[in-house]
């Protein structure tokens, strides 16, 4: 009788791999998106400002991260940048950089937008009550804007867990990739275990970003003004 | 003129060379309510923006006891802090609660303790007869209700005048009395404003004296029953002629 696939799963180490592997993608996406989210606050405030040569940089800046795929850039980053300047970055630096460098980006323009879609009644009605312009952005415009943001933002983090599944092809071993060694391993005593292991995969990255779904559809019901 | 709380000198403001305001000058009282009216576009709304700093002025000044406050960019918020002001569109913070839109200025700008601020703006609720709104949002309430909450809003700041720019504009009629009716509770209670209104009865009723202004200069000025009985200008008596022309 042949073995079903699943059982590879729990064959060995297997799923304790697989879980390790979980592991890194959480880590590394949770570390590009904090660091995302932090610069993208900064760099959407940054992108309000009125001038030219600001808003040149950062609309080029925007431009390459949209048109270039995130695998060209992580190629840049982990090859280019060692063939061309010898810095030898590890892959999960590389990765970190790479999507930090995507999010930060894409979480700046979600904070313009959400900054500039703030009528600008609010900020004169703070100053028509005598606060500094630091209390207005503080107390008004801060906790609107992230209102705003939440549902974007949520989304944006869930794409970028998706796409750090991209890392394996620059030698980091993480949850696909770890799928890929075990299929690979049992690929003739039970070559069914494919379609067992991806479904498995497959509900992993579901159970982490489908919370977070429910999280954000939550604070926006609470939130809609 | 010691008595004088703001003091107005030859304002000039120009947008995109269009100039707005041409030579504006005007003082208040204190105490005093001064209505200004005149037809849309005449300055009226930039004269208060203007007066608390919301916009930059071409030339002139603006004093407030006898103190000058224009070309400030310094201390700004500490002036505004003084001159009160109401916008047509309420303006509320969608994200705070009513109580919470009233703490904002007093407990963050003037540094007041919250407890006794929280006695202040439920006293001031209950004179607007919104008391039991205290925890309501902005977006729960009516137009009327919400711009009554931005009046209380600008006076728990205890300022020492009111800017109030067409606040009934963009309310249903039914509601316009309702806040108008504040408005002149405030008038009674002695409180200085200088307000901009389209609402004639209104402006009748609570002003000590009327501006009128057109084409960015103050064309006629005199006590309400002079002005609305027997305009001197042609232009004035133009101007309420097309609201008699409404009215009917």
């Amino acid at each position: 009788m042949q073995d079903l696939g699943i059982s590879v799963l729990f064959r060995g180490k297997n799923l304790i791999r697989l879980l390790g592997g979980l592991g890194v993608t959480l880590e590394l996406s949770a570390v590009s998106i904090v660091l995302s989210v932090i610069l993208g606050l900064l760099l959407g405030v940054v992108m309000t400002l009125k001038s030219r040569v600001v808003r040149a940089v950062c609309r080029v800046y925007l431009e390459i991260i949209r048109i270039v795929p995130q695998l060209v850039l992580l190629f840049l980053c982990y090859f280019g940048l060692a063939r061309a300047f010898g810095i030898q970055l590890s892959g999960e630096a590389a990765a970190v950089i790479v999507f930090t460098f995507w999010g930060a980006g894409e979480m700046g323009d979600l904070v313009r937008g959400a900054l500039t879609s703030i009528p600008r009644h609010q900020i004169e009605s703070g100053a028509a009550l005598g606060l500094t312009k630091g209390q207005i952005y503080r107390y008004i415009l801060i906790p609107q804007t992230l209102r705003r943001l939440i549902p974007q933002s949520i989304n944006l983090a869930t794409r970028m867990i998706k796409t750090t599944s991209l890392v394996m092809l620059i030698g980091v071993i993480e949850v696909l990739k770890v799928g890929q060694q075990i299929i690979d391993a049992s690929r003739y005593d039970t070559p069914s275990a494919a379609i067992w292991i991806y479904a498995v995969i497959f509900f992993l990255y579901f159970f982490i970003c489908w919370p977070i779904s429910l999280l954000a559809g939550r604070l926006e019901k609470k939130w809609q003004a | 003129m010691a008595d004088q709380l703001l003091e107005v000198r030859n304002l000039n403001k120009s947008f995109d060379g269009a100039q707005i305001l041409k030579g504006v000058s005007l003082s208040i009282a204190r105490g005093e309510v001064v209505v200004v009216i005149g037809p849309s576009g005449c300055g009226k709304s930039t004269l208060l923006r203007c007066i608390n700093g919301l916009e930059s002025i071409d030339s002139g000044e603006i004093l407030l006891q006898g103190q000058v406050i224009s070309g400030q960019t310094k201390n700004l918020h500490r002036i505004r802090q003084r001159i009160g002001m109401v916008f047509q569109s309420y303006d509320l913070f969608p994200h705070m609660n009513v109580m919470d839109n009233l703490l904002l200025g007093p407990m963050k700008a003037l540094k007041r303790p919250r407890a006794e601020v929280v006695r202040e703006a439920e006293a001031a609720l209950e004179r607007v007869g919104l008391l039991e709104k205290r925890d309501a949002l902005p977006r729960q309430l009516s137009g009327g209700q919400k711009q009554r909450v931005a009046i209380v809003r600008a006076l728990l700041m205890q300022p020492e005048m009111l800017l109030l720019d067409e606040i009934t504009a963009a309310l249903d009629p039914e509601m316009v009395r309702e806040v108008l009716g504040v408005v002149l509770d405030l008038a009674r209670d002695g409180m200085t404003m200088l307000i901009v209104t389209h609402e004639m009865r209104f402006a009748e009723a609570v002003a000590d004296r009327i501006l009128f202004l057109e084409g960015g200069s103050i064309v006629e000025e005199g006590a309400p029953k002079d002005f609305f009985r027997a305009p001197k200008t042609e232009r004035a008596r133009q101007f309420l002629h097309t609201f008699d022309y409404e009215a009917r």
